[in-house]
C-alpha cells in the first residue's frame, strides 16, 4: 500500500499523540450521537474515520472543532486539555475543518474568501495584494493550485474544495479535518487531492479524513478508526487490515463485497455473476424501452447543457452514464423525467413520444425516477414516511380528490417492511430518518410500483455501506425483472459494478459508449476529463 | 493493531432504539402552542411597563380590558364581530403561505369582496329572504376577492413576478379604484359610502341571543367558521391540499411528484383572495349594510399577523383572530385609563414577539428532537 508505516509501538504513538478524544458523549435530545467515542490521532498521520451514516463521525469531529460541547469524556490536543473548548480556541490551536458542503461566498474572489474572518488590513483598508501573495505562496507550497484572483462562483467543485482547504491552512491549521472530501471529485481530482494530503503530511500536518469509501481509506490513510452507533468499535493500522474487515466492523455483520462501490475496488472488484451479464448484455435487445434521439437541453442559465445526445436502453439492461458532475447529466435526467423543457430531439418511452408530456403522464406510462437530490426533490422532508411513499402517485391514492388514508397506510406498512425502512413508523417525518433510510423511502416508492423504465441518478449518494448493498441488489433485481435502467453516477466504481453498457458524458455529449467488458477505470478516466475525445 | 482503549467491539448489530411515535404528535402540538404563549407573556410584560408609565395599575387596566371584552355579552359580541373578519383574512394569508406564497394583498381583496357584495346588493330587488340571496352574496364577495388575488397568481405563474411586490402594488391600485367608483358613481349624497342595501342583509347574532344586542356580530361568523373547516379539510384531506402543501414546503419535490407548480400558485392565490373577499360580507352585509371607503381598516394587513401567530393552521388562525380581536376591542374598553394607542403598541408587541420567538422557540424544541 502507499501508506507510510505508522509508528510501530503504542508507547511512541502515545508520546506523539496530536489529538486524543476519550469517552466522548454527545446527545441531541433523546438521540445519542456519540456514546463514549474515542479517537487517537498521531502527529503527522493521515487518519481515516469511517462508519455508516449516522455513526457519529461528523458529530465527533464537530466536538473536536469546538462546534459542540461534549456532555462527557475528555479531549486533549497537543497534550493540553481541550475538553469543551470553543471554535475560536480550536482554530487558535490549529484545528481546521473542511465541511461536506462548502462555506464560501460565491461573489468574492478566492483570496477574499481565504482571508474572510482573518482579514489582512492596511490601516482600515483590506490588503488584497498581500492576501493574493500569501494565497499564491500557500498554493505553491501545498500544491493546491488555484488562482487567488478568480471569483469563487467561476470555480468548479474541485477548485472550490481547494479553496476550503487553503482557508483552513491560512488560519494556521495543523490538524485538518476533511468531511467526505471526494464526494464531488472526479478520479483525477481525487488523485490530486491525495497528492496534496501527502505533501501536507510530509510537512508535518495531521489529517483526519471522514469517509465511508473504503477504497479511499486503503489508498491514503495510515491508520483507521471505525465508528458504529456513536461508539468507537476499532482502531487499526491500514496496512494490517482489509476492506472486508473494515466493512464488517462498520456494519456489525458480514457484507457482500460484490460490486459494492463503497468498497470500491474498481477494476479488481469481482464482477457480477458472469452468466447474468452475458444473458443481458449479449442477448439481442428485443425492444428499446427508452429511446432518446438527438436530445438538446439548456440549463437554467440558458446554455446548452445536453448537446444532441442519442442513446437507447433496452428492457433488462442497465446503461451507466459516467462522468464528472456538471457535464449535463442532471439536465439529461431532468429532461427525460419531464422536469426540464427540451430544446429539440425526442424521447420515446415504449414507443410513445413523451417529450411533451407532464411528469404525471410519464409516470403513468411507466417511468420511475430516483432523483439525484433526495433532500430537494426526492422527498418532502416535513412529510411523513407514509406521505413520501405516495409522492407522485397521489392521484392513485385518492378517490375523487379525497386522499384515501387507509390505502396510504396499507401501502406504507407494506413498503416499510419490504424495503426495511427504519425506524418502521409510518407517521415519522422523513427529516428524522438517516440518509440511508431516506433513500430507501425513495427507492421503495419508485421501485415498489409498476414501471418499465427507471432513471436512477446518484442512487447511493451519501448512504452507508449496508444501504448501498441493498440498493444495488434492488437495481439488479429490477434489471432481472426486465426493467430498462438508466444509471447516472459520479461514482465510477458504482457504474462499473452495475452497468451492462457504459457511456461517458463530457461537456454535454456522450463521448464514448462501451460494453462493460471493454470498460475499466483506466479506459474511462481520460474520457471523463476530456483528455480523450471520440465519436461514440 | 487494535487500540486497547477502544477495542471494545460492540458484540451484536443491535440498532439504535427506535424513536417513540408519541414524540411526533406531542412535539408538534407543543411546537405550535408554546411560541404563541411565550409571545403573549412578553406582550403582557411590556404592557405592564407601559401601563405603569402612564401611572396606572396594570391589574386595573387588564381587568377593565377583560370586562370590556369577555366580561359582558355586548363586548364579547364585538370581539366576535372582529374575530370574523380577522379569521377570514388570516385564513387567506395562511392558505397562501401553505403554498409558499406571501399574500400581502388581503387588504384590497377584502375591500373588493365587500365592494362586489355591495354592488350586487344594490342591484337585487328589495325584500328577498336572506337565505335565498346569501349564496349570491357569497359568490360575489369571493369573486371580487378572487379576481384581485388571482392577478398576482397569474403574474407569478406565467412570468415569475414576485407576489409580494404585485400584491402590495395591487393594494394601492384596487383601493384607489374602489374609492373612485364609490366617490364618483355610487355614494349616497353627503357621505363616503354607498346607499343602504335593503335586499336580504345577513342577520346579527342578537336574533338568537338577546345579550348580543347592539353588537355587530352576525351570522357571517358561521360562514367564517365553515370556511375554516373547509380549508382545513382541503389542506389535510384532499389530493389538491396534499399537493399545495408540498408546493409550499419544497417546490422542486412537488414538481418531481407530478404537481404543476404554476397551477397550484394560481389557484392558491385565487382561493386566498376569495377567502379574504368573504371577509367583506361581515362589514357590508352583517354590520353597516353599505360599502364604505376604507372599511377594511387594516384587517387585511392584520391577517398576516393572525396567520403567523396561528402558525398557518386553520384552527390556529381562529384562536389568533380571537386574540387580536380581543386586544383590539379591549383598546376601546381601557380608553379611559390609558390612551387608545396602548393597544396598538400591545398588538405590535405580540406580532414582534411572535415573529422573533416562533423560529427561536421552534428551533429550541426541535434541537431536542433532531437525530443528527
Amino acid at each position: 500500500m502507499t501508506a507510510t508505516p505508522p509508528p510501530a509501538d503504542a508507547s511512541s504513538r502515545r508520546a506523539s499523540a496530536h489529538v486524543r478524544l476519550t469517552g466522548i458523549v454527545k446527545s441531541f435530545g433523546a438521540v445519542v450521537a456519540n456514546r463514549g467515542a474515542s479517537l487517537d490521532v498521531a502527529r503527522g498521520e493521515i487518519h481515516a474515520l469511517v462508519g455508516e451514516n449516522g455513526a457519529g463521525k461528523s458529530t465527533l469531529m464537530r466536538v473536536l472543532s469546538g462546534m459542540y460541547a461534549p456532555e462527557g469524556g475528555t479531549m486533549e490536543v497537543n497534550g493540553r486539555d481541550a475538553t469543551g473548548w470553543s471554535t475560536a480556541e480550536a482554530m487558535a490551536s490549529g484545528v481546521g475543518m473542511v465541511h461536506q458542503h462548502f462555506m464560501l461566498v460565491p461573489t468574492l474572489t478566492v483570496a477574499e474568501n481565504v482571508m474572510l474572518g482573518s482579514e489582512l488590513k492596511r490601516g482600515v483598508q483590506l490588503d488584497r495584494d498581500r492576501a493574493v501573495r500569501e494565497v499564491e505562496e500557500l498554493s505553491r507550497k501545498t500544491g493546491l493550485a488555484v488562482d487567488p484572483r478568480r471569483t469563487v462562483s467561476d470555480l468548479n467543485v474541485g477548485e472550490a474544495q481547494r479553496v476550503e482547504i487553503l482557508k483552513a491552512l491560512f488560519r494556521g491549521a495543523t490538524i485538518l479535518i476533511l468531511d467526505e472530501p471526494t464526494a464531488v471529485l472526479s478520479p483525477g481530482e481525487v488523485a490530486e487531492l491525495w497528492g496534496v494530503l501527502r505533501t501536507m503530511r510530509a510537512a508535518g500536518s495531521t489529517i483526519v479524513l471522514i469517509t465511508h469509501k473504503l477504497d479511499e481509506v486503503m489508498q491514503i490513510s495510515d491508520r483507521i478508526t471505525v465508528m458504529r452507533q456513536g461508539a468507537t468499535v476499532g482502531q487499526m493500522s491500514t496496512s494490517g487490515t482489509t476492506p472486508a474487515d473494515i466493512a464488517r466492523m462498520m456494519v456489525g455483520r458480514d457484507v457482500t463485497l460484490v460490486g459494492s462501490s463503497a468498497l470500491g475496488l474498481g477494476d479488481s472488484a469481482p464482477r457480477p455473476a458472469q452468466g447474468e451479464l452475458a444473458l443481458t448484455a449479449a442477448g439481442t435487445p428485443t425492444s428499446q424501452t427508452l429511446d432518446v434521439r438527438s436530445l438538446t437541453v439548456r440549463n437554467s442559465r440558458r446554455q446548452i447543457a445536453v448537446d444532441g445526445v442519442s442513446f437507447a436502453v433496452a428492457s433488462g439492461e442497465i446503461l451507466g452514464i459516467a462522468g464528472v458532475e456538471g457535464n449535463g447529466q442532471t439536465e439529461l435526467i431532468e429532461a427525460i423525467a419531464g422536469l426540464r423543457a427540451i430544446e429539440s430531439g425526442s424521447i420515446l418511452l415504449d414507443r410513445h413520444d413523451i417529450a411533451g408530456m407532464t411528469v404525471r403522464q410519464r409516470a403513468d406510462l411507466g417511468l420511475s425516477h430516483i432523483p439525484e437530490d433526495r433532500h430537494q426533490r426526492g422527498l418532502i422532508v416535513e412529510y411523513s414516511i407514509a406521505e413520501n411513499l405516495i409522492l407522485g402517485q397521489q392521484h392513485h391514492f385518492s378517490n375523487r380528490g379525497v386522499m384515501d388514508a387507509a390505502r396510504i397506510g396499507a401501502n406504507a406498512t407494506t413498503k416499510i417492511a419490504a424495503f426495511d425502512i427504519r425506524p418502521p413508523i409510518a407517521s415519522l417525518a422523513a427529516r428524522t430518518l438517516s440518509g440511508g433510510n431516506q433513500q430507501k423511502v425513495v427507492i421503495a416508492r419508485e421501485l415498489g410500483r409498476e414501471f418499465k423504465v427507471l432513471l436512477a441518478s446518484q442512487p447511493t449518494r451519501g448512504v452507508d455501506v449496508g444501504a448501498i448493498e441493498f440498493i444495488h441488489k434492488q437495481l439488479r433485481d429490477a434489471r432481472a425483472a426486465g426493467k430498462a435502467i438508466l444509471l447516472v453516477s459520479a461514482d465510477l466504481a458504482e457504474i462499473l459494478a452495475l452497468s451492462d453498457r457504459i457511456a461517458v458524458m463530457y461537456d454535454g455529449k456522450l463521448v464514448v459508449l462501451l460494453p462493460r467488458g471493454a470498460a475499466s477505470e483506466s479506459v474511462l478516466g481520460p474520457y471523463m476529463t476530456g483528455a480523450a475525445e471520440s465519436a461514440a | 493493531m487494535i487500540n486497547p482503549s477502544s477495542a471494545a467491539v460492540v458484540a451484536d448489530g443491535s440498532r439504535q432504539p427506535e424513536m417513540p411515535a408519541r414524540r411526533f404528535g406531542q412535539g408538534a402540538v407543543a411546537e405550535a402552542v408554546i411560541p404563541a404563549f411565550v409571545a403573549l407573556l412578553i406582550a403582557a410584560l411590556v404592557g405592564d411597563l407601559l401601563i405603569l408609565s402612564f401611572g396606572q395599575s396594570p391589574g386595573a387596566v387588564y381587568r377593565q380590558l377583560f370586562d370590556g371584552t369577555w366580561g359582558n355579552a355586548y363586548g364579547f359580541g364585538q370581539v366576535l364581530y372582529k374575530t370574523t373578519t380577522l379569521t377570514l383574512t388570516g385564513l387567506a394569508v395562511s392558505l397562501g403561505l401553505r403554498a409558499g406564497l406571501f399574500n400581502i394583498g388581503a387588504e384590497s381583496q377584502l375591500a373588493a369582496g365587500g365592494f362586489c357584495a355591495a354592488l350586487i346588493g344594490l342591484i337585487l330587488p328589495v325584500g328577498l329572504p336572506w337565505l335565498l340571496v346569501l349564496p349570491i352574496y357569497i359568490l360575489a364577495a369571493a369573486l371580487g376577492g378572487g379576481i384581485v388575488g388571482g392577478i398576482p397568481g397569474v403574474l407569478k405563474a406565467k412570468f415569475g413576478a414576485h407576489e409580494v411586490i404585485t400584491t402590495i402594488m395591487l393594494n394601492f391600485v384596487v383601493l384607489a379604484l374602489l374609492n373612485y367608483f364609490v366617490a364618483v358613481h355610487l355614494k349616497a349624497p353627503g357621505s363616503l359610502h354607498t346607499k343602504e342595501i335593503t335586499a336580504g342583509a345577513i342577520p346579527r347574532l342578537e336574533t338568537i341571543y338577546a345579550g348580543f344586542h347592539g353588537s355587530a356580530a352576525s351570522f357571517v361568523l358561521v360562514i367564517a367558521l365553515a370556511t375554516v373547516i373547509a380549508v382545513w379539510w382541503f389542506l389535510f384531506r384532499t389530493r389538491r391540499g396534499f399537493e399545495l402543501r408540498a408546493t409550499g414546503l419544497q417546490p422542486a419535490a412537488a414538481e418531481y411528484g407530478g404537481v404543476i407548480i404554476g397551477g397550484v400558485w394560481m389557484r392558491a392565490m385565487i382561493a386566498s383572495g376569495a377567502i379574504a373577499g368573504l371577509g367583506g360580507l361581515n362589514y357590508v352585509l352583517g354590520y353597516k349594510h353599505y360599502y364604505e371607503e376604507g372599511f377594511a381598516g387594516g384587517a387585511g394587513f392584520l391577517g398576516i399577523a393572525v396567520a403567523v401567530v396561528g402558525r398557518t393552521h386553520p384552527f390556529g388562525v381562529v384562536l389568533a383572530a380571537l386574540l387580536f380581536a380581543t386586544i383590539s376591542q379591549g383598546g376601546l374598553a381601557v380608553n379611559a385609563l390609558v390612551p387608545k394607542e396602548f393597544v396598538d403598541v400591545l398588538q405590535a408587541v405580540v406580532i414582534i414577539a411572535v415573529a422573533a420567538s416562533v423560529p427561536e422557540v421552534r428551533n429550541l424544541l426541535r434541537a431536542g428532537r433532531r437525530a443528527k
